[in-house]
């Protein structure tokens, strides 16, 4: 980035997303027209879908939790210069610590089934992450490369287990047993029937309240200790990090040890939330929207908040769609979602320039 | 260093310019890098282009070599208009530009980089063999001898550098611009360039000489345009001004071109290094059993070439190298054994001012208060149990910011907006402000400009002045002689002599420095 295209905090997390977003949808719509539906209709049904009625709201906010734990995961080790590609694969293997220990003591109390899940979920999750960060700090492999295969390798690995150990004897899809009653995350609908206040079921869970402890968390570490500090030294200069004392290796050790560990989380929501056993791909690709979610919140927890709630959105609003509309297929829905990710991600910077150019203060333009 | 003999001074009146600016504006944002600048160039003429950093001067250079375009003025070669949009548009025009960061591949052979841009065809075989040919006579013509088959990583600097002034020529430039040509160089390798130089002038070749080192353009130079802020500030024949004046031009005030400093007082001895022995990752050695020490109350400085150990050997009393022989005693303990890292040495009291400041001194895109506790980070003062204390960092950044006359004061600023004499000021107060007994500090005053660089020496020379030892390492001969009590010169890794501050010549040190490499700048 050139310092000329630098532009005002309000531009830079607002503005410029937004114009992202509406190039994206514009595309999009250009294409369904294209295939002799209506874009306006679509965008209607999308929007609906998402927000429309109660359970569709909570189907918004359940997958959105998904998402911040990946794109927290995104965002911790991208703090440390690490591009981690490996959340799906990290949250994959977060789901058999999770559900190891759901299936284990699920009988046991919620005080207790909940907090070892957790913390099982986390740690299985990071110890994965943990591999490709060794690799990385000691043996110079790069991430993108070693977490990508890591992802192949929990694949692999998930579908031997469910198929050969953890498969629920008698049946044939892989899948365990279900969970016992201990081991469920309360959705939010029941907490507040209890209080009085109908709300349509939905898989919308407590999970979300994690996700956002999560962020508060992430944002505390990052900014406000010392060894945040150090990690944000690390991923911006790492020659300047050995030079102040702080030895890159370890932090690129602890950076994707954390990330793992928010991936795991994933588990959380999906299968104490949702599913209640465990089952073949679950994150159905959640630990790659994470990426997205990342680099379009720019790393910042409020920023992948929103970020993920507009992924949430699109992912409910877009199952809707293809509901709804004969020649809107599942894969229509993936290239709407494919256009944004594009746009908010990888061509983030097409509209800087010209943004930039337009907002400069006009005392410094230069004369024509 | 004394004008060169009156031969190499450009004889008889100069013909029309080869290369005129007129009008030349830039901006960058808020910065305005050129204010509506005017330059004429005479055709065979030697002439150098002085300011300090951030003048402008370079910024000029790239608009005229066609990295940056223009948004007002124009450019004549030859009296006429060229276009300049990028740099094959200026190397159609006859320019040519040798960088201050050499821009060679360094796998390629020198003929290869030469042809590199020319290649005349898709296949290499013909434009290489028709190089070749070429190349020799050039190289017959202007005495610039040098192996075609090398791989160019392997070659010297000197040798380096006249790669490039032979691919500029060859690539039919008829005005040469040097930007900051010895930075690398050896005093006599430099007296060679400018020989060479010369040559070049009496064969009709127009040269730009880019620095802000007075004596280059004293030594070189027809006439000499000094640009201060963005704008020219003065044009003159050089031999109607003198070093002093022409930095009165660039600072716009009178300047002390020397460091006043009181004798020093040296006390017992602090830092002892004994055959001191670092080696790279590929196990080559880069110190080769350095041994000195450094008393209380003294300033010594390392005089070399850069790349001859200096910056290994701070990197390894700095802790960020570990030695891989020797050792380094500190109150009777041997730092190059057991323990190592920054933590360790700042613990015992070494405090160190790195030699490249935005690529270790500093994090780009962090704020000033953020970079203010750089290494310190952990300490008390900063966090509570792992927590930041936001309010303590702040207001401990303002006050070094106050002590240190850091302008903008405003430690939420990021670091790359503050220039670089403020960027090192700040550096150089959380390395002092720590209350080290042992400071080292490689190349204090590096893109920062005369201003600053007063203050930041007064500041070294008040450090000292306390009872504290400092280690100095600078390329920059001035530098080394106006600060040091005591000098060493390195050169291929080895401490070569030690010469008393108040001794020191340029002729002196500049001997010792090519001294083992001698051979390499032939």
């Amino acid at each position: 980035m050139k310092p000329a295209d630098k532009l005002p905090r309000w531009a830079e997390f607002g503005l410029l997303p937004a114009i992202n977003l509406c190039a994206a949808l514009l595309i999009s719509g250009a294409v369904i027209r294209l295939i002799g539906e209506s874009p306006w209709a679509a965008f209607k049904l999308m929007a609906a879908g998402a927000f429309g009625a109660q359970d569709s709201i909570g189907y918004t906010l359940f997958y959105a939790t998904d998402f911040v734990f990946t794109g927290l995961a995104v965002a911790v080790a991208f703090h440390a210069g690490l591009f981690n590609i490996g959340g799906e694969g990290q949250a994959y293997v977060g789901g058999l610590g999770v559900g190891l220990v759901c299936l284990a003591f699920g009988s046991c109390s919620p005080w207790l089934v909940i907090p070892l899940a957790i913390a099982s979920g986390c740690a299985f999750g990071a110890a994965w992450a943990f591999v490709p960060g060794w690799l990385q700090a000691r043996r110079g492999s790069h991430i993108v490369i070693t977490t990508i295969m890591a992802n192949f390798i929990a694949s692999a690995l998930m579908t031997y287990l469910l198929v050969n150990v953890l498969i629920k004897p008698g049946q044939q899809s892989p899948e365990t047993r279900e969970f016992g009653p201990g081991a469920a995350m309360p959705p939010v609908h029941e907490l507040l029937a209890r209080i009085g206040i109908s709300f349509a079921p939905s898989p919308f869970n407590m999970a979300s309240l994690l996700a956002l402890v999560a962020c508060a968390l992430v944002w505390a570490f990052l900014w406000r200790t010392r060894w945040g500090y150090a990690l944000r030294v690390v991923g911006q200069n790492p020659q300047a990090a050995v030079y102040a004392g702080i030895s890159p290796e370890r932090t690129i050790m602890v950076a994707m040890t954390i990330s793992g560990g928010l991936a795991g989380c994933l588990a959380v929501n999906e299968l104490m939330g949702s599913q209640h056993r465990i089952l073949l791909d679950f994150p159905g690709g959640a630990g790659f929207v994470g990426i997205a979610v990342a680099l379009m919140g720019r790393n910042h927890p409020v920023g992948i908040l929103a970020a993920s709630l507009l992924f949430g959105a699109l992912y409910q609003g877009g199952s809707q769609l293809s509901f709804d509309m004969p020649h809107v297929n599942r894969d229509m829905v993936i290239l709407i979602q494919g256009l944004v990710i594009l746009f908010c991600g990888a061509l983030e910077n097409v509209f800087r320039a010209p943004l930039a150019a337009l907002l400069r203060p006009r005392a410094a333009r230069p004369s024509p | 260093m004394e004008p060169e003999s009156p031969a190499l001074q450009a004889p008889g009146g100069p013909p029309g310019p080869a290369l005129e600016l007129c009008g030349i504006d830039k901006r960058f944002g808020a910065v305005h890098a050129n204010r509506s600048v005017s330059l004429a160039v005479s055709k065979g003429s030697i002439h150098g282009l002085i300011g300090e950093n951030g003048a402008g001067k370079s910024t000029l250079m790239n608009i005229v070599y066609g990295f940056h375009r223009a948004d007002a003025g124009e450019i004549r070669v030859n009296g006429r208009r060229v276009e300049i949009g990028r740099p094959r548009d200026s190397i159609e025009a006859g320019i040519g530009m040798v960088h201050q960061h050499f821009m060679l591949v360094e796998r390629f052979t020198v003929l290869e980089n030469i042809v590199l841009g020319a290649e005349g065809g898709a296949m290499l075989g013909r434009g290489l063999g028709e190089a070749r040919s070429g190349l020799g006579r050039l190289g017959r013509k202007y005495g610039l001898d040098v192996p075609l088959d090398a791989e160019a990583g392997h070659l010297p600097v000197g040798m380096q550098q006249r790669v490039e002034i032979l691919k500029a020529l060859h690539h039919r430039a008829e005005i040469l611009i040097l930007d900051e040509p010895t930075a690398v160089l050896t005093p006599a390798e430099a007296d060679q360039l400018f020989r060479m130089l010369a040559l070049l002038r009496d064969q009709g070749k127009t040269v730009i000489l880019v620095t802000h080192k007075l004596r280059e353009i004293m030594a070189i130079t027809d006439r000499v345009t000094v640009m201060r802020q963005g704008s020219v500030v003065h044009e003159t024949a050089t031999r109607d001004t003198s070093p002093k004046a022409l930095a009165e031009q660039m600072v716009g005030r009178a300047v002390l071109l020397k460091v006043e400093k009181a004798p020093a007082k040296p006390g017992a001895g602090l830092l002892e290094v004994r055959n001191l022995e670092v080696r790279d990752r590929l196990g080559v050695p880069r110190v080769k059993g350095a041994s000195f020490s450094l008393r209380a109350g003294e300033i010594v400085g390392v005089a070399g070439v850069s790349g001859n150990g200096q910056s290994e050997l701070i990197e390894a009393l700095a802790g960020i190298r570990v030695p891989t022989g020797g050792s380094i005693l500190l109150g009777g303990q041997d730092l190059a054994r057991g323990s190592t890292g920054l933590n360790d040495r700042r613990s015992h009291g070494i405090a160190h001012v790195p030699e490249d400041r935005l690529r270790m001194g500093v994090v780009a895109s962090f704020s000033a208060e953020d970079n203010a506790i750089l290494g310190y980070h952990a300490r008390q003062r900063f966090n509570r149990s792992g927590f930041m204390r936001r309010r303590a960092i702040r207001e401990d950044c303002a006050e070094k910011m106050a002590s240190y006359d850091v302008r903008p004061p405003s430690p939420s600023l990021r670091i790359t907006a503050f220039s670089g004499g403020n960027q090192q000021k700040l550096v150089l107060a959380r390395e002092i402000d720590c209350g080290p007994s042992v400071l080292i500090v490689g190349q204090p005053t590096r893109g920062v400009d005369i201003g600053a660089i007063e203050f930041i020496h007064r500041r070294i020379v008040a450090l000292r002045d306390s009872g504290k030892a400092v280690l100095v390492v600078s390329v920059e001969l001035d530098e080394i002689m106006g600060l040091s009590d005591r000098i060493l010169v390195m050169a291929g890794g080895e401490i070569v002599g030690e010469v008393p501050g108040s001794e020191a010549t340029e002729e002196a040190l500049g001997l010792l420095m090519a001294g083992v490499k001698g051979d390499a700048s032939r």
